[in-house]
């Protein structure tokens, strides 16, 4: 190519700005419309409930500016205490949902007639809504007609109000929770199982490798994607565990069931509730628990992502 | 959403030859109703209210909006300020408190200055109070009160109780035959609330109950330990229904429905499902919950249901006409009949219905409640007080010996709220 050509360039110089960037551009068009919708309703209301939880305001009147005021109250606020304790409780007892649905999809995982039955069977309460989820539990611990006090009668021990105690009550709560979650994650380690090399289980038998050791060092290995996905989505639904609460106790007996989130709604939505600024304190503390969680996540798959 | 027709009810208004009041030609334009009454019954009333305000005035098109009771509730903050209705559905007392402070109702102290309703609202005119200004009207109240198994009574040669005494002694008796005095449910709280509010009234008086709502006295003073005193009598014998704590109050109706309970102090609102459930007239009856310090004068719950004007409405001359209608005698007589809401009217014109309960309810209320009407805890108490305060009564109902605790909890959350 010779200079000679070059002064033209103004007539007609090819592809113009939009076409030469549209490599570049395109990905972030498709991705526009959810980038915007998640800094819109997401990212937003974050920073605002931020700036909310250092507001005295009702909803109505004009907000006024209390500094610290609502944090300080929190860590006086014996309700508060109360619902940190049982979001811990809920983390901690509701990942017993993945060694349980390892174990059922364990045993699952067989060629048996009728075996598709027998799994849609146990993934049904995954199906069913929490809020019947939680009407069939209140009724399994109902003191008077409920069947678990029928049972405990039938072999001699007396009446337990679980629901009603409030030393019981969130453990009440967070079994009916594990029901369908055990399903969900059973079927999280059923596609898991489908996945297993067939190849490296008939290696490790020729090997000698059986039973809890063949569980250990062959399968579970294998389960890792599905693991961590049953994890995640477990310590996300611990965290959200609101309308088995709302259904079951509403908070009660006195408050020994509320967990931050339903805490944070009686402050502030519900029909009693005016406080915005407490109930965004609320918030705050609870968006910083599952922040801790979520840069785990964030940082492991990031983690995962480089070793491929 | 019911949209009527001008010329349709015109017409109709001419042939049931209406006479229109002489103000009524000139209201026009448009009048919105936001309203709460969801229940099947209600909704009937209300939608009966805006026809027949509608056919009396020709050129008004009322649009009437019912929304569903409980989502009233939060609804009603934003659509006070964004959208305000011409009227709307509240309660009275305390629950004002908010949208009065936040200037989102309309003061309405000139209706009130009407002799028409000056003289015959007078009884709820201090629950419509705030700041010495009246912000709506009432269209509806109903009584509470002992809700007794006659059958029961008389079984074991029972007598309506007249003191705390008489009181304790039935619901020995009724405890020695193997059931219990009392059902109630106290899941969701409120109806803990009702016990508080009789037991304190009776054994203290309506101004020293009044003073505690509004944060004048301290939860730790030893009045209210002496009120907590008396609760506790009952509950030590053992009166109520055991695990009420899991019950709501429909899910303890059963309880009373099947003879194990015999008795439910309740809002009258509670007769019809326990008629629904088979109890007829000679099983069921009422008294008023008796006298405890015989120097206190009787005072009684009688929560009222009101209509308000928003301050942002655009039609406040329909509003108040409107709100002219719903208190009128003859309106009130029909939409508080036992076929409509089955409560009691306001207007001391209009007549109550020919049914057991409302009878002792209206007699009760008009003429053996001498010390005042309060409205119900959580209306005369600000919401926040109200759910702590609520909850803590259900703890003590369970744990009678957490009191100290209960107490100093209500008094720290009484000390920031009150501020």
């Amino acid at each position: 190519m010779t200079t000679a050509t070059l002064p033209d360039t103004h007539a007609d110089r090819g592809p113009g700005w939009f076409r030469r960037n549209r490599r570049t551009l395109a990905p972030w068009l498709f991705l526009a419309p959810g980038v915007v919708f998640f800094l819109f309703y997401v990212v937003f209301p974050v920073f605002q409930s931020f700036q909310i939880s250092f507001y005295r305001w009702d909803g109505l009147s004009d907000p006024q500016y209390v500094g610290l005021a609502n944090y300080r109250e929190l860590a006086t606020d014996r309700a508060f205490e109360v619902s940190v304790w049982n979001n811990f409780k809920w983390l901690l007892l509701y990942l017993l949902a993945i060694p349980g649905g390892l174990f059922i999809a364990l045993f699952l995982n067989q060629t048996v007639t009728g075996i598709r039955v027998y799994k849609s069977l146990f993934f049904f309460p995954f199906v069913i809504s929490q809020v019947v989820v939680g009407l069939v539990f209140t009724w399994f611990y109902d003191p008077t007609f409920g069947l678990l006090n029928t049972m405990l009668q039938g072999i001699g021990f007396g009446p337990v109000n679980v629901l009603g105690d409030p030393t019981l009550a969130t453990y009440g709560i967070i079994a009916a929770g594990l029901w369908p979650q055990v399903a969900y994650c059973m079927i999280l380690f059923l596609t898991g199982l489908n996945a297993v090399d067939p190849e490296q289980v008939e290696a490790a038998r020729l090997d000698g490798a059986r039973g809890v050791r063949m569980l250990w060092y062959i399968i579970l290995p294998q389960l890792r994607p599905a693991t961590f996905i049953a994890f995640v989505v477990t310590i996300i639904g611990a965290l959200r565990s609101f309308d088995l609460i709302s259904i079951m106790t509403n908070g009660g007996p006195f408050g020994s069931t509320r967990v931050l989130s339903f805490y944070m709604f009686e402050k502030a939505l519900s029909e009693y509730g005016f406080r915005m600024g407490y109930g965004a304190a609320i918030a705050v503390v609870l968006f910083l628990i599952m922040l801790c969680f979520i840069a785990y996540f964030l940082w492991s798959m990031w983690r995962q992502e480089q070793g491929r | 959403m019911l949209r009527l027709s001008c010329s349709a009810m015109a017409a109709l208004a001419m042939t049931a030859s209406l006479a229109p009041p002489a103000d009524a030609q000139d209201l026009s334009g448009t009048l919105t109703i936001f309203s709460d009454m969801s229940n099947p019954a209600p909704r009937a009333v209300m939608e009966g209210m805006a026809e027949r305000f509608d056919a009396m005035h020709p050129d008004l098109e009322v649009e009437l909006t019912i929304i569903d009771r409980e989502a009233y509730k939060t609804q009603i903050r934003n659509f006070l300020s964004a959208n305000p209705p011409d009227v709307a559905n509240w309660y009275a007392a305390n629950r004002m408190a908010p949208y009065v402070g936040a200037g989102l109702f309309e003061d309405v102290s000139d209706l009130w200055a009407e002799p028409e309703i000056s003289e015959n609202l007078a009884s709820t005119k201090s629950a419509l109070t705030l700041d010495g200004k009246q912000w709506g009207v009432p269209y509806t109240y109903y009584q509470w009160g002992v809700y007794y198994r006659e059958d029961i009574y008389e079984e074991l040669g029972l007598d309506e109780p007249q003191d705390w005494a008489a009181f304790k002694s039935n619901c020995q008796a009724i405890l020695d035959s193997g059931r219990k005095c009392f059902t109630i449910g106290t899941k969701f709280l409120w109806t803990a609330g009702g016990w508080f509010d009789y037991i304190n009234l009776r054994t203290h008086g309506y101004d020293f109950h009044m003073q505690l709502t509004q944060g004048e006295v301290e939860w730790t003073d030893d009045r209210v330990r002496e009120t907590f005193a008396n609760w506790r009598e009952l509950i030590d014998m053992g009166a109520y229904v055991d695990n009420h704590q899991s019950y709501s109050w429909q899910e303890a109706l059963p309880f009373m429905v099947n003879g194990e309970a015999a008795a439910y102090l309740m809002g009258n609102f509670a007769a019809a499902p326990m008629r629904e459930a088979g109890l007829g007239d000679d099983q069921l009856d009422f008294y008023q919950f008796p006298a405890i310090n015989p120097d206190v004068e009787l005072a009684e719950d009688a929560p009222t249901d009101t209509f308000h004007i928003p301050a942002g409405a655009d039609n406040k001359e329909a509003a108040r006409e409107f709100l002219r209608f719903v208190v009128s005698a003859e309106n009130q007589t029909e939409i508080n009949s036992g076929d409509a809401l089955g409560q009691l009217p306001v207007n001391a014109q209009s007549s109550v219905d020919d049914d057991e309960m409302l009878k002792q309810g209206f007699e009760m209320l008009s003429s053996n409640s001498p010390g005042g009407i309060a409205q119900f805890f959580d209306r005369d108490a600000p919401a926040e007080m109200a759910a702590i305060a609520m909850e803590g009564f259900q703890e003590f109902m369970v744990f009678p010996d957490n009191l100290d605790d209960i107490l100093g909890r209500l008094e720290q959350a009484r000390q920031r709220i009150y501020q």
